[in-house]
């Protein structure tokens, strides 16, 4: 399979009264074409920096990559400048966000909007691009486009919104779509519409997607493969069904534990003691040992290296790469 | 036969919306027409999206909010008009936790202050006394001590949490409402708080109303299920009978949305058309029909009525019934 997006070794820092803070510490993952990646974790662990570090959306923070590269087609995205990025930004790889009503231009209409990036990428006269809009707002499944292109986003509901914001996203055919909790914000009946939304233009375009989210249910249902995520580093990465089936990281087990399922009888969850480390405050060692019921000496000393376990499965923890030194000793 | 704690009768309420230079005042009916019990040391859940009316039933019910219409029995007394001066005795019965603990804690009082603030309204135990409740309260929710002196900001979303709780549990009440206790918390977190609940309520012999949008949630911790669409209760039943056996073509959609967290089981889902309707201008006759999947030409005109599902206990309020 061909790779789309490789993410290597990346690295992101803020600097706060001279001080740097580094928030992703190597997270190193890939996308093949055509293939939705689920990126899962909690608050904190650094999805949505790293969605932003590929975009390099660091205008107005202090945010600048240390470390690594970005691979896109072949081409290091680290290096570009911001205006090589623009050209990127919005036609080759585009994003969704969280809260479309904060995302959406209060006093612009929801047409204009949508022209903007058509009129920056692509060749198109005025009456095409307007046509173009109103052909892709019917794909994302607007009734009455021809209208709504004359509102406002406060007219509409949040599913609609959504709805507009991946049109958007979608306008340019980029070959990557970066979703960040693309429907967290959503009512579970509207989440199952942009869900089937999502996965029906993907399979239609062909499109590769990262998607970030906390939900479980959601990555099992939309992933082909998934990289769990935990301070700042990707601690596992596998197809969907193995990752379900017998997650390999402390992490990943308990992440999958704490969920309660329908249909299923338990009386109590398993759940993952403590918090998430601060990131200026960072364990010693392997960063989920405080929480990890399976820590070992080592693991508080000294941080894990990922191990590659064939068949496109990864997992940085210290009882698979002693387990796997023990074999090969 | 377990004692009924809560009951509540045909329960209203209605907010006007304040008009403007041109447009004329409009009420909107967030709750019409509630009714259910809870028995004592159970819990039962009130489900749907936002805007149907689960939280303003569980704030009529704390009395945060005065109904327009309705009974509600707390205990064997009737509270739904009582005067904010006799419903002291009231609030020692019925604590509430909060959805965001973020906001829900005052950030100027220290954790023991917090928790010991409904003491000082309630009682006439003195400092050392209160002291002693708190410390004990903490270790019963999971934290310690030394947590006592600290101010809100100091603890993480979870913890927060715990001190909510331990809010709401030291004046020993009878009723717990839970308005999205979990819903702002990271799903290793989440576990934590639904455990605590649940041994909670085995220690005291609590009763919750457990307000959610997170069916996964309410299954886990829920006896009976309330499903609220638009300000009604369209079926409440046996926890085990809605999830197994739902009737209201609503539950039945609410429960295929729920994405499933095994990718052996994707599966075709039933996917509503449509938004939500605006309360303020609710459909006629049943207020599903406009998104029902099995909608017929009585749905459109005539309300339908509550009637008896699979169980003695369980209710739906649907044509499809006759």
């Amino acid at each position: 399979m061909e790779k789309l997006l490789q993410v290597n070794e990346l690295e992101t820092q803020f600097t706060k009264d001279k001080e740097k803070l580094k928030i992703l510490r190597g997270v190193s993952f890939h996308i093949n074409k055509g293939e939705v990646l689920g990126l899962v974790g909690e608050s904190g662990c650094g999805k949505s920096l790293t969605s932003l570090s590929i975009m390099k959306l660091f205008k107005g923070t202090s945010g600048e990559i240390s470390g690594g590269s970005i691979s896109f087609k072949g081409e290091d995205l680290t290096h570009k400048s911001e205006r090589e990025m623009r050209k990127i930004r919005g036609k080759q790889m585009a994003m969704i966000f969280q809260e479309p009503m904060t995302s959406l231009n209060p006093v612009m209409k929801i047409g204009e909007q949508l022209l903007e990036p058509i009129r920056l990428h692509l060749a198109l006269n005025e009456k095409q691009a307007k046509e173009h809009v109103i052909f892709i707002l019917k794909k994302v499944g607007i009734p009455r486009a021809e209208e709504i292109v004359y509102e406002f986003p406060h007219q509409l509901s949040g599913g609609m919104r959504q709805r507009i914001m991946i049109a958007m996203a979608m306008s340019c055919n980029p070959q990557l779509l970066i979703a960040d909790e693309p429907t967290t914000a959503l009512d579970v009946t509207i989440q199952a519409q942009i869900l089937e939304l999502m996965k029906q233009l993907q399979r239609e375009e062909g499109m590769s997607v990262l998607l970030i989210t906390h939900d479980l249910g959601v990555v099992a249902e939309m992933c082909d493969r998934v990289a769990v995520m935990y301070a700042g580093r990707v601690v596992e990465e596998a197809n969907v069904f193995d990752l379900f089936e017998s997650p390999k990281h402390p992490y990943t087990k308990g992440l999958i534990g704490s969920v309660p399922k329908i249909g299923q009888r338990k009386d109590k969850l398993t759940s993952i003691k403590g918090n998430v480390p601060d990131p200026s405050n960072m364990p010693k060692g392997c960063k989920f040992a405080p929480r990890c019921t399976e820590a070992m000496a080592i693991c508080l000393e000294e941080e894990p290296n990922p191990t590659d376990l064939g068949n496109g499965r990864m997992c940085s923890c210290w009882m698979i790469e002693e387990g796997r030194k023990n074999v090969y000793a | 036969m377990p004692e009924t704690l809560l009951k509540i009768n045909g329960l209203r309420k209605s907010f006007t919306l304040p008009g403007g230079m041109f447009a004329k005042k409009r009420s909107l009916k967030a709750v019409h027409d509630v009714s259910f019990g809870i028995e004592q040391g159970t819990t039962y859940s009130l489900v749907g999206e936002s805007g149907c009316g689960k939280s303003t039933t569980g704030r009529l019910i704390s009395r945060l909010l005065t109904p327009s219409h309705g009974e509600i029995w707390i205990d064997g007394e009737e509270i739904s008009q009582k005067k904010e001066s006799q419903l002291k005795l009231v609030r020692k019965k019925v604590q509430m936790i909060f959805q965001d603990p973020y906001a829900s804690l005052n950030p100027r009082m220290k954790v023991r202050e917090i928790i010991a603030e409904p003491l000082v309204i309630h009682t006439k135990l003195s400092k050392a006394e209160r002291n002693h409740l708190v410390s004990e309260m903490l270790e019963v929710v999971g934290l310690t001590e030394h947590h006592a002196d600290r101010y809100a900001h100091e603890f993480s979303g979870g913890q927060r949490q715990r001190i909510g709780i331990a809010r709401a549990l030291i004046m020993k009440p009878k009723l717990i409402i839970a308005d999205e206790p979990v819903s702002a918390l990271d799903v290793s977190i989440q576990s934590q708080i639904l455990n605590l609940l649940k041994d909670l309520q085995t220690e005291f012999n609590l009763t919750y109303l457990f307000i959610s949008h997170d069916l996964s949630v309410v299954e886990h911790i829920s006896d009976s299920i309330g499903v609220m669409y638009l300000g009604t209760i369209v079926e409440s039943g046996p926890k085990d009978v809605i999830f197994s056996n739902p009737l209201h073509p609503y539950t039945k959609a609410l429960l295929s949305s729920v994405p499933v967290p095994d990718p052996r089981l994707r599966r075709e889902r039933i996917v509503l058309q449509g938004d939500l309707p605006s309360p303020v201008n609710p459909p006629s006759g049943c207020r599903f029909h406009t998104r029902c999947p099995a909608c017929m030409d009585i749905c459109r005109t005539v309300e339908p009525e509550v009637k008896k599902g699979l169980a003695d206990d369980h209710f739906v309020a649907c044509h499809l019934m006759d």
